[in-house]
C-alpha cells in the first residue's frame, strides 16, 4: 500500500492513514491481549467466582485504601512536579559542567528496587542515618531529632525521589526541542518572561506535561513497596491491600475485587487522558537541542541554575550517595552506647560478594547476576522498542483508534503486579503458551511496564513533526521509507534513546513482578540484594548494600552509553 | 555427622562411577538421559551443592528448583496451578497455612519410612500428606550490650513486656504482611486466649511498641544490635538469628551481639512441611526426594543453609547452633485447625487494637 501523501486527495489520505495505523497496532495489541488481558481476566474470573463463598466484606475495607491511595498519589504527583518542572527547565535551557552526568544520576532512582530505596532513605534519614548521627553529634542529644521513617513524608519523599526522572525526561526533552525563536518573538513583541512562558511555552509543552502527569500519578497510584516499607503498617494503598489479601491472607476474592476497583480507576484516568491528549498536540518545527541551551548569563540566571542543581542533588542524589557510603563503611556501636557509633572504611563487603563461603546451591556470583540483569534489560529494550515504535507512530497520526488504544496501553502501569503475576501462573499454563517456567517471562513482564513509557516518550516527538515536512519530502519524490528515514528518524532519534534508557532502567530495577515470575537459576541483581537482606548478620547487610551500589554503577554506565549511541548518518535533533 | 555426609557422598560417587563403567556405546543399554524433577519452594530454600549433586547422580535426575516468592506466594501459586501442576514436590508450607494447603487437595499422601523416627509432635497431618522437615522458633531477640549497659534485667514473660522499664524498647512486625509477625501474634493468642490477647496488645501499645511492615525493616532498620543500629533493643526474630549473626559477622566475632528470650510462651514454633503434589507423573522420584530431605545428611545441612532446625532427631547440630541457639523449653503452639479458623479475625482485631 504505497500512499504518496502529497498526491492523494485529502479524504483517501485519512482512510489510508487509518488503515496503516491499524496495521501498525496489530503487534502491540496482540502482545497486550496475550500477556496482559488474558492472564488478568483469567485470575479475576477465578477470584470473583468465589466471592459468594467468602464472608461479607465491610465497605471500609475497600473505601479506606481507595481514599488513601488517591490522596497520597495526588500529593506525591504535585510535589514531583514542583521539583521536576524547574529541573526540566534547567536541563532544557542551560549548559553547565557535568550536565550529562547529573541527568544520568537523576534517572538512577528509577532503577532501585524498593527494598534498596528503603535502606537508602534509612542510611540518610533513619534513626541511625547520616543526618541524625550528625545532628546528634552536634547537639549532644541522645534521641534522634528527626523522625522520618513510617510517616506520610517518607512515602511522599520516596515518590518524588522515584518519579522526578519521569518529569525531567519527558518534559525536559520536549522543552529542549522547542523553537526558542517563538519565545524570542513574543519577548520582542513586548511580552513579559512570565507571559511568554504562559502563552507560548506552556501550551507547546502541555502534551508532554500531561503525559508525565498521568505516568507519575499512575506510578504513585499503584505504589506498593514504598508504602509498605517506608510508610509502615498504618498506611495501606489499594496495591498493599491486594498484596496482603492475595499473598498473606490468601483471600483471592477480596484481592480480585480490589484489583477490579484499581483497574476501573486506572482505566477512567487513562481514558480521560487519551481524550485530553488528542486535543492538545500542536505540531511545531522541532529544533536541535543545542540551539536553545546555553550557559547561564548574569547573576540571577547563575543563581537559579546553582539552586536547581543543588535541589536535585539533595533530593535525588543524596540518598544514592548515602547508600554507596554505607556500603564501604563499617559502623560499630560503642559498647552499649545506643547513641554513638564509630565508623571505619572497609571493602570487605565487596570482596565477600565473590566468595561462596558456605558452598550454597543458591550462591549468586555477582558477575552472573549482572549478566542476567543485563540480558533481561537488553531483551526488554528490544521488545519494548519493537512494540512501542509502531504503536507510537500509529498514535501520532490518527485519532480514530488512537484514544481507546492509548488508554489501553497505559493500563498495565496502574494494574496490580501481584494480581498480574498470579494471572501469569494460572493463564499461561497450556502449550504453546506454557511460559510459566520460561526465562522469557521476565522481559515480557518488564516490557509491559516499560511500554507506556516508551510510547509516551516517542509519541509526542513523532506528533511534533509537521505533516508538511513529510509531504514536502514526498512531493520531491521520496518513498515512504525514505521519508521515514530522513524526516521522522532524525527527529525521533533522541526520543528513541530516551525511551531505550527508560526501558533499560525499568528492567534493571524491577523486583515485584520479577520475584513472582523469575527462574531462580537466573537471579537478577535486585533478587540477589533481596536474598542478602532476608538473613541476619553484618555481612549480609553489607553485601546487600555493596550489590545495590554495583547496580547503581552499572545502570549509570548503561544510561550514559545509551545516550551516546548515535545512529550512523543521523544527526541528533 | 561428617562421617555420615562423607558416606553418603561416597555412596553417590560409587554409584556414579559404577554407572559410568557401563559400556559407553550409544543406543539401547546405555544410561538413559536424566529425568527432571521439579521442586516448588519459597525463596529461602538453599542447600549444599554437593548434596544436591549427589542426589541427582544417584537417581539419574536433574533437580529443577522453582523458587516461587515468599512462603505465602509460593503456596498460593501451588494452589492456583493445581490442575496443571508446576512441580512434583512442594516444600515450605508451615503450620499457619497447613490447613489451607491440605484443604485445597494439592498433596498426595506418602508414608515415608523416616516418619517412624520423627517425633509425633511435629507430625501435624495424621494422613501424611504433609511431612514435617524442619522447625524454627519465632522469638524475641535482644541487644546484649544495651541490656548490660543499662543494668536492665531481661523480660522473663510476655507480661513483663508491658512493664514501664521496657517502654519503647520492642519492635514487632505487622501480622498481616509478615510471617514472624503472625507467629508472634499467635504466641500471644496461645498464652492469653481470645480475646485476652487484645488486652495484652493494648497494654503493649500503651508501652510504646513499634510496628513495621516486615522482618527486613524490623531487624535492619529498627533493631539496635543489627547493622542498621536502630532505636529498639528487642525485635521479633528467630531463635536461629544469634548463630546467624556469628556466621555472617564482619569482622569475625566469637559471641553473638544478640540473645534470645525463651520464657514460657514467648516463642511460637513454626514447622515446615513437604508434600508430593497431586498428579505428578514422577511419583517414585518424588518419594525418593522426600526421603532425601528427611535423611540425616540433608537434615544436618539445613541449619547453616536455611537457619532452621532438623526434625530428624538423628541429625546433629553444627557447633555454632549448639552453642548460640537457645531452644525454648515451652514454645507456644496452636493447632493448624484453630489457626485456619480464626487467623483472619485475629489479625483484624489486632489491627484495630494496635494501629487504629
Amino acid at each position: 500500500m504505497m500512499v504518496r501523501a502529497g498526491r492523494v486527495p485529502q479524504a483517501s489520505l485519512g482512510a489510508g492513514a487509518s488503515r496503516r495505523s491499524l496495521l501498525l497496532l496489530v503487534v502491540p495489541l496482540t502482545f497486550l491481549a496475550l500477556f496482559f488481558f488474558y492472564p488478568l481476566l483469567t485470575i479475576l474470573r477465578l477470584g470473583l467466582s468465589a466471592v459468594g463463598e467468602s464472608q461479607p466484606l465491610a465497605l471500609s475495607s475497600v473505601l479506606n485504601p481507595l481514599g488513601f491511595t488517591l490522596w497520597q498519589a495526588s500529593l506525591s504527583t504535585l510535589l514531583t512536579f514542583a521539583v521536576g518542572l524547574p529541573g526540566a527547565y534547567l536541563f532544557a535551557r542551560f549548559e553547565f559542567p557535568g550536565k550529562r552526568l547529573l541527568r544520568a544520576l537523576t534517572t538512577l532512582p528509577f532503577v532501585l528496587p524498593t527494598v534498596v530505596v528503603a535502606v537508602a532513605f534509612n542510611a540518610l534519614l533513619g534513626p541511625r542515618g547520616w543526618l541524625n548521627l550528625g545532628l546528634m553529634a552536634l547537639s549532644g542529644a541522645s534521641v534522634p531529632p528527626i523522625q522520618f521513617i513510617n510517616t506520610l513524608w517518607a512515602i511522599l519523599a520516596a515518590h518524588v525521589f522515584y518519579n522526578t526522572a519521569v518529569v525531567l525526561r519527558l518534559v525536559g526533552n520536549a522543552w529542549a526541542h522547542l523553537d526558542p525563536r517563538l519565545v524570542h518573538a513574543a519577548r520582542v513583541l513586548g511580552a513579559s518572561p512570565w507571559r511568554a512562558w504562559r502563552e507560548v511555552t506552556l501550551p507547546l509543552l502541555r502534551p508532554s506535561i500531561v503525559a508525565a502527569l498521568v505516568l507519575v500519578f499512575l506510578f504513585d497510584f499503584s505504589s506498593f513497596g514504598v508504602v509498605l516499607m517506608l510508610g509502615g503498617p498504618r498506611f495501606a494503598t489499594l496495591e498493599v491491600a491486594i498484596y496482603t489479601q492475595a499473598l498473606h491472607l490468601l483471600n483471592l476474592p477480596l484481592a480480585a475485587l480490589l484489583s477490579l476497583i484499581q483497574i476501573a480507576c486506572t482505566l477512567t484516568l487513562t481514558t480521560l487522558y487519551a481524550r485530553l491528549a488528542s486535543r492538545l498536540s500542536t505540531p511545531s518545527a522541532p529544533r536541535a537541542a543545542e540551539e536553545a541551551s546555553r550557559r547561564p548569563v548574569g547573576p540571577r540566571q547563575r543563581l537559579a541554575a546553582v539552586l536547581l542543581v543543588g535541589l536535585l542533588l539533595v533530593l535525588l542524589v543524596a540518598p544514592l550517595a548515602a547508600l554507596a557510603a554505607r556500603s564501604i563503611a563499617r559502623l560499630e556501636p560503642n559498647r552499649g552506647q545506643q547513641t554513638s557509633v564509630s565508623a571505619g572504611l572497609t571493602l570487605s563487603y565487596y570482596r565477600e560478594l565473590f566468595v561462596n563461603r558456605r558452598e550454597a546451591l543458591f550462591y549468586v556470583p555477582p558477575i552472573a547476576a549482572v549478566r542476567n540483569s543485563l540480558g533481561y534489560a537488553a531483551a526488554t529494550v528490544v521488545i519494548a522498542l519493537a512494540l512501542g515504535l509502531p504503536a507510537a507512530s500509529a498514535l501520532a497520526r490518527t485519532s480514530r483508534f488512537g484514544r481507546p488504544v492509548d488508554a489501553l496501553l497505559m493500563l498495565p502501569l496502574g494494574t496490580s503486579a501481584v494480581t498480574l503475576g498470579l494471572g501469569f501462573v494460572v493463564a499461561l499454563d497450556t502449550p504453546p503458551l506454557d511460559l510459566r517456567a520460561s526465562p522469557l517471562l521476565v522481559p515480557l513482564a518488564h516490557s509491559l511496564v516499560a511500554l507506556p513509557f516508551v510510547v509516551r516518550t516517542l509519541q509526542p516527538a513523532l506528533a511534533s513533526i509537521p505533516e508538511r515536512l513529510r509531504m514536502a519530502a514526498a512531493t520531491l519524490g521520496a518513498s515512504p521509507w525514505r521519508v521515514w528515514r530522513e524526516v521522522d528518524l532524525p527527529i525521533v532519534a533522541r526520543a528513541v534513546s530516551v525511551a531505550a534508557a527508560f526501558a533499560f532502567t525499568i528492567s534493571m530495577g524491577e523486583f515485584g513482578a520479577t520475584s513472582l515470575v523469575a527462574r531462580p537459576e537466573y537471579p537478577t541483581v535486585p533478587i540477589a540484594i533481596f536474598r542478602f537482606l532476608s538473613q541476619p548478620g553484618a555481612l549480609n547487610y553489607g553485601q546487600a548494600l555493596a550489590m545495590a551500589t554495583l547496580l547503581m554503577g552499572l545502570t549509570l554506565a548503561g544510561i550514559l552509553i545509551i545516550e551516546r549511541l548515535r545512529l550512523p548518518g543521523v544527526g541528533e535533533f | 555427622m561428617q562421617r555420615n555426609k562423607a558416606f553418603f557422598i561416597g555412596l553417590a560417587w560409587l554409584s556414579f562411577v559404577l554407572g559410568s563403567c557401563m559400556p559407553a556405546v550409544p543406543g539401547p543399554g546405555s544410561t538413559p538421559a536424566p529425568r527432571t524433577l521439579n521442586i516448588m519452594t519459597h525463596d529461602s530454600f538453599d542447600a549444599s551443592t554437593s548434596l544436591i549433586e549427589a542426589f541427582e547422580q544417584s537417581h539419574n535426575v536433574r533437580l529443577n528448583i522453582l523458587k516461587s516468592g515468599d512462603s505465602g506466594a509460593a503456596l498460593n501459586k501451588a494452589i492456583l496451578s493445581k490442575d496443571v501442576p508446576l512441580a512434583d514436590v512442594f516444600y515450605g508450607v508451615d503450620n499457619a497455612f497447613l490447613s489451607r494447603a491440605l484443604g485445597s487437595g494439592i498433596f498426595d499422601a506418602y508414608d515415608a519410612p523416616a516418619l517412624a523416627t520423627i517425633p509425633s509432635a511435629f507430625q501435624l497431618d495424621p494422613q501424611h500428606r504433609a511431612l514435617p522437615v524442619d522447625y524454627g522458633d519465632v522469638c524475641l531477640n535482644y541487644d546484649k550490650a544495651y541490656f548490660a549497659s543499662h543494668n536492665l534485667s531481661l523480660p522473663l514473660s510476655l507480661d513483663d513486656l508491658t512493664q514501664p522499664e521496657y517502654r519503647g524498647l520492642l519492635v514487632v512486625e505487622d501480622p498481616a504482611t509478615s510471617s514472624p509477625g503472625l507467629a508472634f501474634l499467635l504466641a500471644t493468642v496461645a498464652h492469653f486466649g481470645d480475646p485476652g490477647f487484645l488486652d495484652f496488645w493494648r497494654a503493649l501499645r500503651a508501652n510504646g511498641v513499634a510496628v513495621v511492615d516486615g522482618w527486613e525493616t524490623a531487624y535492619y532498620t529498627n533493631f539496635s544490635a543489627a547493622s542498621g543500629h536502630g532505636p529498639q533493643p528487642m525485635v521479633v526474630s528467630y531463635a536461629s538469628s544469634p548463630p546467624a549473626e556469628v556466621v555472617f559477622a564482619d569482622p569475625p566475632i566469637s559471641e553473638p551481639p544478640t540473645g534470645t528470650l525463651t520464657g514460657a510462651d514467648m516463642c511460637f514454633r513454626q514447622i515446615e512441611f513437604v508434600g508430593i503434589l497431586h498428579g505428578t507423573p514422577n511419583r517414585g522420584l518424588a518419594e525418593a526426594f522426600v526421603d532425601f530431605m528427611l535423611s540425616t545428611p540433608f537434615q544436618e545441612d539445613m541449619p547453616l543453609k536455611m537457619f532452621v532446625f532438623p526434625v530428624n532427631p538423628q541429625a546433629g547440630l553444627p557447633e555454632v547452633f549448639s552453642r548460640f541457639a537457645e531452644i525454648p523449653a515451652q514454645p507456644a503452639t496452636l493447632t493448624p485447625e484453630e489457626i485456619a479458623l480464626h487467623r483472619d479475625a485475629w489479625i483484624q482485631a489486632w489491627h484495630q487494637a494496635v494501629l487504629e
